[in-house]
């Protein structure tokens, strides 16, 4: 099995020097081949368990609590504008 | 005795006689801070002042009458639970310049209850690892041999506490990252049922497995930390609602009738010391009244197969919010064990290789929870050593990209299936360095685990010993 490390880290959005690209891709390779001993196991029939909880359907209700003030919340922003976070664009322009 | 060495329990009668003042107790532990943290790295953050200036107010308060759980109790928190105002950054250069504006569920419940906050202990980045090696801020050392790591990923609470820096302190795990250091260190480390206790403002790692804990000198400490803790959160739509019982009551009774499961499973690959340590253990637990049964468990290694593809999958999630906007710097930022974390996951959930991933590991994860289950029809509790290994030495983890899977074989298994679990010290090898003892039980059974627990250290004296700093 080989790993598009390339495409991998660009879903992941993780920038990566070739040298990580070679390192990364050697080392997943030997990760992905321990966890293809779970081939070994039959679970033809056997539900999945996302949650160990067994709760289900966890509703609160709807009413409104104090929450952070929008100063708090931009607290740690590197760059805002008028109380709002701001991005780079995401649309095109051409 | 130094008064940076009594436990929680001690300290709490003191303050209570009036033998004690809080702001004595956390200046002795600040002085020990000073004189231990630059050679173990065990905090990255100290909150000298603060703890000084909560020290004060637990003293009036308790002089107003107030008798809170843990008033005036100088406690490290594991630096992945948000603190408002104290700098919180998992130990990732990401999240250097990280000051949460609110506080995690466990913090919150914690300062409700009286703690001082000593300050904020170091740990593998993200919680990844079993180590404190992939720290950004360096790794923490074993308080018993310096050239020795403290295990992970909470590492530093574990070294913290050990080195008498702390009275208690916080870690969470995911598979092993409170045990296993706890074990490394000789220390108690308590992993509660997943959902027993909030994970609201813990920095994810694994969020169907994020447990978050105590890591005390004793096990009755551990009962008093968890009594905070423990709770239905509405914060946290995954903590449970089930009633919180005593932790502390059930202590004293009798072992009688309990019955223990051994798998040899679990012995396997076990260093000499550690198995031999650990059966001289189960043999006192026979003369103490309890009855042992072996049995057989699902093999260990799957649970590391299962748990390597939940937690990457669960990661590249989790650290999908790192973008540097909102808060914290961006993703080149992040160390090569995040990196490797998250390309893995992104892997096993990606088109065409989900099924053959992801879905197989849940539906292993079934069978797992489904033979703990068969296994706990026949036996109260299961134990075996918590780790594979004494401490190993620094530089360990280096190029191993499945370390920390390998040092946590032995309690991945329960992780997967949520339920609690107690590391115990229960010698110590020729080297010195601490073993420990795990006794895992079935969902929801803390109280029989700290019963248990307590009737070893009440037998013993491992966990009175003192690494000499």
């Amino acid at each position: 099995m080989r790993i598009d490390v390339s495409h991998i880290a660009k879903l992941a959005n993780l920038p990566l020097t070739e040298e990580e690209k070679k390192k990364f891709e050697k080392q997943l390779e030997e990760t992905l081949q321990y966890i293809e001993q779970l081939k070994e196991i039959d679970t033809t029939g056997i539900p999945v368990t996302n949650t160990v909880t067994d709760l289900q359907n966890v509703a609160d209700e709807d009413v409104a609590r104090p929450s952070l003030s929008s100063l708090e919340a931009l607290a740690n922003a590197t760059s805002t504008f008028h109380g709002l976070f701001k991005v780079k664009a995401i649309l095109d322009q051409k | 005795m130094d008064l940076y060495s009594l436990s929680i329990t001690e300290s709490l009668e003191k303050l209570k006689q009036k033998k004690l003042s809080s702001v004595e107790l956390t200046t002795a532990c600040l002085n020990r801070i000073k004189k231990t943290n630059k050679a173990l790295n065990a905090l990255i953050t100290v909150t000298d002042e603060a703890a000084l200036d909560a020290a004060k107010h637990a003293d009036l308060l308790r002089a107003q009458g107030e008798n809170l759980p843990l008033l005036g109790i100088p406690m490290v928190i594991k630096d992945n639970f948000c603190t408002k105002g104290v700098r919180t950054t998992a130990s990732s250069k990401v999240l250097d310049n990280f000051i949460p504006p609110y506080n995690a569920t466990v913090t919150e419940r914690l300062l409700q209850a009286g703690i001082v906050m000593l300050g904020k202990a170091n740990m593998d980045a993200w919680a990844h690892g079993s180590s404190t090696e992939t720290s950004d801020y360096g790794p923490s050392k074993n308080p018993w041999n310096k050239g020795y790591l403290p295990g992970g990923s909470s590492g530093g609470t574990a070294a913290s506490v050990a080195a008498d820096q702390a009275i208690g302190g916080i870690g969470s795990e995911t598979a092993g990252s409170i045990r296993q250091p706890a074990s490394w260190c000789g220390i108690v480390g308590l992993k509660p049922t997943y959902g027993r206790v909030s994970r609201y403002g813990v920095i994810a790692m694994g969020s169907s497995l994020d447990s978050p804990g105590p890591m005390t000198k004793t096990v009755s400490d551990s009962a008093l930390v968890l009594q905070v803790l423990a709770g239905k959160d509405p914060l946290d739509a995954t903590s449970l609602p089930h009633e919180v019982p005593n932790y502390s009551q059930s202590r004293e009774n009798p072992l009688a009738g309990v019955k223990i499961g051994i798998s040899d499973d679990y012995f396997e690959g076990v260093d000499k010391e550690v198995v031999s340590a650990v059966t001289a253990a189960i043999k006192e637990y026979e003369k103490l009244g309890a009855t042992i049964k072996k049995i057989k468990l699902f093999q260990p290694k799957y649970a590391i197969a299962v748990y390597t593809i939940l937690q990457r999958s669960e990661v590249s999630s989790n650290l999908a919010r790192y973008d540097g906007i909102r808060y914290g710097y961006g993703r080149d930022r992040f160390g090569d064990e995040a990196k490797r974390r998250i390309m893995l996951g992104t892997f096993t959930l990606s088109a065409g290789y989900y099924d053959a991933y992801y879905k197989k590991a849940l539906q292993v994860r079934t069978l797992i929870i489904d033979d703990f289950k068969r296994a706990f029809q026949d036996v109260d509790v299961i134990m075996g050593p918590t780790s594979p290994s004494t401490a190993l030495p620094l530089g360990s983890s280096k190029n191993h990209p499945m370390f920390g899977e390998m040092a946590d074989v032995l309690v991945e298994p329960s992780s997967i299936a949520g339920l609690p679990g107690i590391n115990i010290p229960c010698g110590f090898s020729k080297n010195n360095l601490p073993i420990g003892l795990q006794i895992i039980g079935p969902k929801l059974s803390e109280q029989k685990l700290i019963n248990i627990a307590y009737k070893f250290e009440k037998a013993t004296d491992y966990h009175t010993k003192k690494p000499s700093l």
